[in-house]
């Protein structure tokens, strides 16, 4: 069968099955039965939560073959959480897990691929995988497909039984004994702890994994107590260079900078760009040089910003600190200088995922969104978007929140370059479909701006733009541009398999990844 | 032979062994594009950096911009290889580097010549630009300017320069700043345009600035940039002011009175009104526009 956006789809891959990609605006409305609820719990019989090993904790969870896990992404490639964790399950003889983190970091030593291989895992539901891990699996590691959820689809899975938690391990740069806990402070802060909300509210159980016992109460508390299980000290969660040592710097690529400073002319162009305007631009190079430049675009005009939204990083905290805006609302901390402003200012606020980007709930921040600038590795000529796949079909990234802020946003801004080494960015079809083309308002590139005819705000984005002097393209242009430099690339050969289910953010499937033939 | 006017603001250096570089730079916004087969490109790439502009030039024309070729230097065992693909791939003009005599134009404008009736070119439509790198060029800028039609600019090259003059070159630039004020005397009395040196730290945004301003104010046509980052900076000093823009519109129109009224001659208070003014006159309103000035 076919999808909205014309993908092939089979109907059921091993245990899936499909529910067709219907449309944006044709989202599913009908609430399914919900699961979720707060149960009636009690705490430990002895009144301890303290565990003395992770593998002690792990046997007191009732963590049995075939069970879920679950863990955050928080700590990116400094994550030392993850590995330790599947190590004592292994240790444990626990087979056949479902991996389900919020996003699949690219952590080594011990690789990821090491459980798949001998069994501890067996399905990983996640928002991206990359690196090894990546490769592996579209050379067909897997039995049961991957299946990848951007951010706002994970949380309503959850809460839906789509994807039931047995155990979430939750890492904490600061916890009491009793299972109060932040990443906001410590050494190993990572900032937000936003994505584990929603585990530790439905996960059947909850493990604290920390490095730094404080003590109790643990203040700032971002998870409270009452949700807690159990806690575990280890001697180190993460590697702090690794999680964002200092602030991001701005990108000195002549290119990016060109295509960042455009975005923000486009975004200055808008008339929506005015006092209380609100904003959320990401952590990629060309977004965080976007973010300098829109600052400057906002102190020329004395504009002020209500809201900025999703990751931050240092240069947004900056931004706040000059009063540029007025609430930071922060589901992820993409450096150190973001992880600790949460608790060094009132009106920077720790928020859930589910309040960032959940489209079932009673109102996501993305609702209230005007502006959104997002990365991606294709875009094509209908404005689909890739944010997984690479040119010979390698998983290259994840689909983070872009889907949810591409469809939330009022104008979403794909920032791109038209070729990318000897690679088309602009090409006739996306090799995977990650978001639809009907939510993208328009891509930024060096060669122009091309705006998307079927974009809600079309016409009074050509009339804003139009009036700013912009150059603007057609996205035809833009791609015959891209093949002119680079000829047309031979198409990727995959089998039947299917390596990678897509979800669109009402959990229908947007596109399936097939195995590479090699 | 009839030149067309092109802006000469900012002039931008692309290495021709570097594809990437190549494609990236048709989208800045600098004027003219270089593409070089001399100092950048090593003694084992002449071959394929040669193939590859040819190539570039040919097949992916960046639109919009004037188009330059920098062969290597007159006396190298590559210039007759490199005047071959340079001249054939069709560019605006060919950059030739440390020009020291007239003969040596005239040598080059035979050779161009040559090649272009070969190649069933327009004998005389690609121009030159004579890089000033040595005392001894700008001793005979004015000869070497005057040297030949194709030649419609001048661009002086500081580094060289100083080497030449056992000078220790500054960010101050004291050491060249007759050298600039020689060149553009002698481009002024030849009515060809004066290009002026790079400014090599890529990273001093506001020493750029500060040299800039001194290019502009000299009275220099644009300057030698190479790096993306130093061109909108170069271009900002070459916007023309209210009073620069209102004198070039009264040039023209005084020029087309002439013609309407069939006069060999034309005046502007009380001064002839040359082919060099005129041509000024249309880059001074070309300069406008491109910063976005109707006129």
């Amino acid at each position: 069968m076919k999808n909205a956006v014309g993908r092939e789809l089979p109907e059921q891959i091993g245990n899936y099955t499909v529910k067709p990609f219907a449309g944006t605006g044709k989202a599913q409305k009908v609430l399914p039965p919900v699961v979720s609820k707060r149960q009636p719990r009690l705490g430990p019989e002895d009144g301890k939560k303290l565990c003395e090993s992770l593998q002690e904790a792990i046997r007191k969870t009732g963590l049995k073959d075939g069970m879920t896990i679950s863990f955050h992404h928080s700590f990116r490639e400094g994550d030392m959480i993850i590995g330790q964790v599947l190590t004592a399950i292994r240790a444990l003889g626990i087979k056949g897990l479902r991996f389900a983190p919020s996003a699949v970091v690219n952590i080594k030593n011990p690789s990821i691929v090491d459980f798949v291989k001998d069994g501890t895992i067996d399905r990983i539901e996640a928002s991206g995988i990359r690196g090894e891990l990546g490769d592996a699996v579209i050379d067909g590691l897997m039995e049961q497909p991957v299946i990848l959820r951007p951010h706002g689809a994970r949380p309503r899975a959850i809460e839906t039984g789509e994807l039931q938690i047995d155990v979430a391990f939750i890492g904490a740069s600061a916890s009491d004994e009793y299972g109060n806990c932040t990443g906001q402070i410590g050494p190993n802060a990572c900032g937000s702890l936003g994505y584990s909300f929603v585990d530790a509210a439905n996960a059947a159980q909850v493990v604290i994994v920390t490095d730094n016992l404080v003590e109790y109460p643990c203040c700032p508390t971002s998870i409270s107590q009452q949700y807690v299980d159990y806690v575990v000290v280890i001697d180190q969660i993460g590697d702090p260079a690794k999680i964002g040592a200092g602030a991001a710097r701005m990108t000195k690529n002549p290119r990016d900078l060109m295509i960042a400073s455009r975005a923000a002319d486009a975004i200055a162009a808008s008339r929506l760009f005015k006092d209380g305007f609100s904003f959320q631009t990401g952590a990629g190079a060309i977004s965080i040089a976007c973010t300098n430049y829109l600052a400057e675009r906002m102190e020329e005009r004395g504009i002020k910003a209500s809201f900025a939204l999703g990751g931050m990083t240092a240069n947004i905290i900056e931004m706040f600190k000059k009063g540029l805006v007025r609430v930071l609302e922060c589901s992820q901390s993409f450096d150190a200088v973001a992880a600790r402003a949460i608790a060094e200012y009132p009106n920077i606020l720790e928020i859930d995922n589910s309040v960032y980007s959940n489209p079932y709930t009673r109102g996501s921040m993305l609702d209230k969104l005007n502006f959104g600038v997002l990365g991606a590795l294709e875009v094509d000529t209908d404005f689909n978007l890739n944010i997984l796949t690479g040119m010979s079909g390698e998983m290259m990234g994840g689909l983070g929140g872009g889907p949810d802020v591409a469809d939330g946003a009022d104008i979403s801004i794909v920032t791109i370059p038209v070729i990318r080494g000897r690679t088309p960015s602009i090409v006739p079809k996306v090799f995977t479909c990650c978001t639809p083309g009907d939510s993208v308002a328009m891509v930024v590139t060096e060669a122009g701006i091309a705006l998307n005819p079927k974009h809600k705000y079309y016409d009074m984005l050509k009339e804003d733009l139009e009036a700013a002097g912009l150059k603007l393209v057609t996205i035809q242009y833009l791609c015959d541009l891209a093949l002119s430099y680079t000829g047309i690339p031979k198409p990727i050969e995959t089998t039947d398999k299917v390596v990678a289910v897509v979800e669109y953010r009402d959990g229908t499937v947007i596109d399936v990844i097939r195995q590479i033939k090699r | 032979m009839e030149r067309k006017t092109a802006l000469k603001r900012t002039s931008l250096y692309v290495s021709g062994t570097n594809p990437v570089n190549m494609i990236q730079a048709g989208f800045y916004n600098e004027d003219c594009m270089v593409f070089d087969l001399e100092d950048s490109v090593p003694a084992t790439e002449k071959d394929a950096a040669r193939l590859l502009v040819y190539h570039m030039i040919r097949d992916h024309r960046p639109a919009g911009k004037y188009i330059l070729i920098r062969v290597n230097g007159i006396y190298s065992e590559w210039i007759d290889e490199d005047l071959e693909a340079a001249v054939r791939a069709r560019p605006d003009a060919i950059r030739i580097p440390k020009v020291e005599y007239p003969e040596e134009v005239t040598m080059i404008a035979q050779k161009i010549s040559r090649i272009e009736e070969e190649a069933g070119i327009e004998v005389g439509s690609t121009e030159l630009w004579c890089n000033i790198e040595s005392y001894m060029g700008v001793f005979n800028a004015y000869e070497i300017a005057t040297a030949s039609d194709r030649v419609v600019a001048l661009a002086l090259g500081a580094e060289d320069f100083t080497a030449s003059m056992r000078s220790q070159r500054t960010k101050e630039g004291a050491e060249i700043f007759y050298a600039r004020n020689a060149v553009l005397m002698a481009c002024r009395k030849a009515g060809v345009e004066a290009v002026d040196a790079v400014f090599s730290d890529i990273n001093d945004l506001e020493g750029l600035k500060r040299d800039t301003a001194l290019t502009k104010n000299l009275g220099f046509d644009g300057k030698t940039v190479v790096h993306p980052r130093q061109i909108d900076v170069v271009n900002s000093f070459f916007t023309p002011s209210a009073k620069e823009i209102r004198y070039a519109k009264r040039v023209l129109e005084a020029v087309e009175e002439g013609k309407r009224q069939s006069k060999g001659a034309v005046t502007l208070d009380g001064s002839m009104i040359d082919k060099p003014m005129e041509l000024r006159a249309l880059t001074t309103l070309a300069q406008a526009r491109a910063a976005g000035i109707p006129v």
